[in-house]
């Protein structure tokens, strides 16, 4: 809620930022403005596929279906409110992380919530930077190892569980240790590199497979849309009625784009350009393909494969037995439930979400792991030893989060992210002067004709 | 007036014989300008994890650097010990586009690139470098053997 309530105020505040910057926003990915010469750093493209390759996970195929489990249809229309407003406060935290992060004199760079608090605050002559940045950190870290590494673990589990049958999530859990650790420790890159090539084409499929079993099933969307307004509003037959699928909307929308929580901050700090505002316009692409885009795939897919049980009667969903989730065929929940909702389409696709569930989480892990690491090394400084430390507590992490069962695993990586989301915010409401002043020398130059574009 | 031509390396044997034709046109052209350039094969577009963009910028250092100690400064000895007046350039980017804007920009008279010595699998689907360069430049390309 608190996370609404802040995208609502940027989105007012930046005036509609996510509507007057779309199409910018892509100009800047594909290249316009990005001057040849300049070839060989980490352009937009690059900083924007990373920042997703943390957030497009198993929020999307997973989160997703808990929401929809729990609230219900309705909880999409939230979920895509919350997207489009989240992209405001990703705009806001993504220009400050490229304008706060430190550049070493090797030319490495290190950037993120930690960084603009401490030095904006400064800047602006506010005091307790430095406190805020140092609790981030500490909630950064609790994060990285709940939803940016627990819940991965768990879910890539029970996907693998629902297709081989039950064994116990220590197995997967070390089998998944053993490579993060390999690559995260190890420093083998090949795996690493073979997963983010692999991982944007598995998105495709993803989205491609939701889309086929959407046209399949056309004649049902309309209904699927009307089911997912009207229980936006109404609620009715689902746990917690109107305001268990607004809740359930929010927070899995917040936890898929992670938009305020400073976490994406990190990875669009390292690119390259002259004006930090350009990637706050880049990353508000971000939580539009995440929530806006691959959320309502699949819960469009879960709508209409029928899995959730309605009352032929009255149309209202019937509730399980604890009357904590809407009853489902065949009693699933979480992924499994993705799972199910997508063999309705095709019967072999649970195998392909299998892999899929597992790059996902295989990437958001590495990805995670490095945020958990700036914030680690943040508070610990930087060294070998404080960096083998945290990476190694991650990869235990692991092995928990794949055998313990997802109520828990939900519930601390909820409470870790919304900490984090809630240092972050706290500070964005003090930095935002700054962001609005960029805002507005950008505008006034890009409409001067300021800023070459080049052809390709 | 001075002839500028533009010298396309692979960092390959195959780099040495453009350069080799190239100061012999030199001599006979008599007033000329060398322009050695090497282009590291690189796409914006391409996927990379937070660690790896972190130290992108060290990286792209420390690739121009080695290709200007590896190919850039023993090609242009060579030159100079031939009495040639040469200069180096190492870009990222797509070879063909970059070496043709090089051209452009620093208006060069005549591109000088080698056949590149190795057909691979991927270059009989998706064109060679060298052919992309023949098709989009807009100045004469020689293609030396």
């Amino acid at each position: 809620m608190w996370l609404v309530v802040a995208a609502t105020f940027f989105t007012f505040y930046f005036g509609f930022i996510q509507i007057r910057g779309f199409s910018h926003a892509i100009k800047l990915v594909k290249g316009d403005y990005s001057d040849p010469n300049d070839a060989g750093e980490v352009s937009h493209f690059q900083a924007l596929t990373t920042a997703l390759s943390g957030t497009v996970g198993l929020g999307n195929i997973a989160g997703v279906a808990v929401a929809v489990g729990i609230g219900g249809p309705g909880a999409t229309f939230w979920m895509i409110l919350a997207g489009l407003l989240g992209m405001a406060s990703k705009f806001t935290e993504c220009t400050l992380g490229v304008k706060y992060r430190n550049e070493y004199p090797d030319g490495s760079v290190s950037g993120g919530p930690m960084y603009y608090m401490s030095k904006g605050f400064a800047e602006r002559g506010l005091p307790g930077g430095k406190f805020l940045a140092v609790l981030f950190s500490i909630f950064c870290i609790l994060g990285a190892l709940g939803g940016g590494n627990m819940f991965q673990a768990n879910q890539a589990h029970a996907q693998i569980a629902g297709i081989v049958g039950d064994f116990p999530g220590f197995i997967t859990g070390i089998i998944f240790a053993g490579v993060v650790f390999a690559v995260i420790v190890g420093g083998i890159k090949s795996i690493a590199n073979v997963t983010e090539k692999v991982v944007p084409f598995m998105g495709v499929l993803y989205v491609g497979a939701a889309l086929i079993i959407l046209l399949v099933n056309y004649d049902k969307i309309g209904w699927a849309f009307g089911q997912i307004f009207e229980g936006a509003f109404t609620g009715l037959g689902v746990a917690g009625g109107f305001v268990g699928a607004l809740i359930q909307g929010f927070k899995r929308a917040a936890f898929s784009n992670e938009a305020g929580v400073g976490s994406a901050a990190i990875a669009h700090s390292a690119v390259r350009t002259k004006e930090p505002i350009t990637e706050g316009y880049v990353s508000l692409l971000e939580p539009f393909i995440d929530t806006v885009v691959i959320c309502t795939m699949t819960a469009l897919v879960i709508t209409i494969s029928g899995i959730l049980v309605m009352n032929p009667e009255t149309g209202q969903f019937l509730l399980n037995d604890a009357g904590t989730s809407i009853r489902t065929v065949g009693d699933v929940s979480g992924v499994s439930l993705t799972s199910a909702a997508f063999a309705t389409g095709f019967s072999w696709f649970p195998y392909v979400l299998a892999v899929a569930v597992i790059l996902f989480a295989f990437s958001t892990m590495i990805s995670w792991s490095y945020y958990g690491l700036k914030a680690w090394t943040y508070l610990f400084g930087e060294g070998k030893t404080q960096e083998l430390t945290f990476k190694i507590i991650f990869c235990i992490f692991i092995v928990i989060g794949a055998s313990a069962s997802l109520g828990p695993v939900i519930d601390f990586s909820d409470a870790a992210i919304f900490a984090m989301a809630v240092v972050n915010i706290f500070a964005l409401y003090f930095l935002m002067p700054i962001v609005k002043r960029e805002l507005a020398s950008y505008i006034k130059r890009l409409n001067a004709g300021e800023f070459k574009v080049f052809k390709h | 007036m001075t002839t500028k031509l533009l010298i396309g390396l692979d960092g390959h044997g195959s780099g040495e014989r453009a350069l080799a034709y190239a100061a012999r046109m030199a001599e006979l052209i008599g007033k000329c300008e060398l322009l050695v350039v090497y282009v590291i094969e690189w796409s914006p577009f391409s996927f990379q994890t937070a660690e790896e963009n972190a130290e992108r910028h060290k990286r792209r250092e420390e690739e121009i650097a080695t290709a200007t100690k590896r190919v850039i400064d023993p090609a242009i000895a060579k030159l100079e010990k031939s009495g040639l007046k040469a200069k180096g350039v190492v870009r990222h980017g797509d070879v063909a586009e970059t070496i043709s804007r090089i051209a452009d920009e620093e208006k060069a008279d005549q591109i000088i690139v080698s056949r590149s010595s190795e057909g691979g699998f991927s270059k009989r689907i998706f064109g060679s470098s060298t052919s992309n360069l023949v098709m989009g430049a807009n100045v004469p390309v020689t293609v030396v053997n």
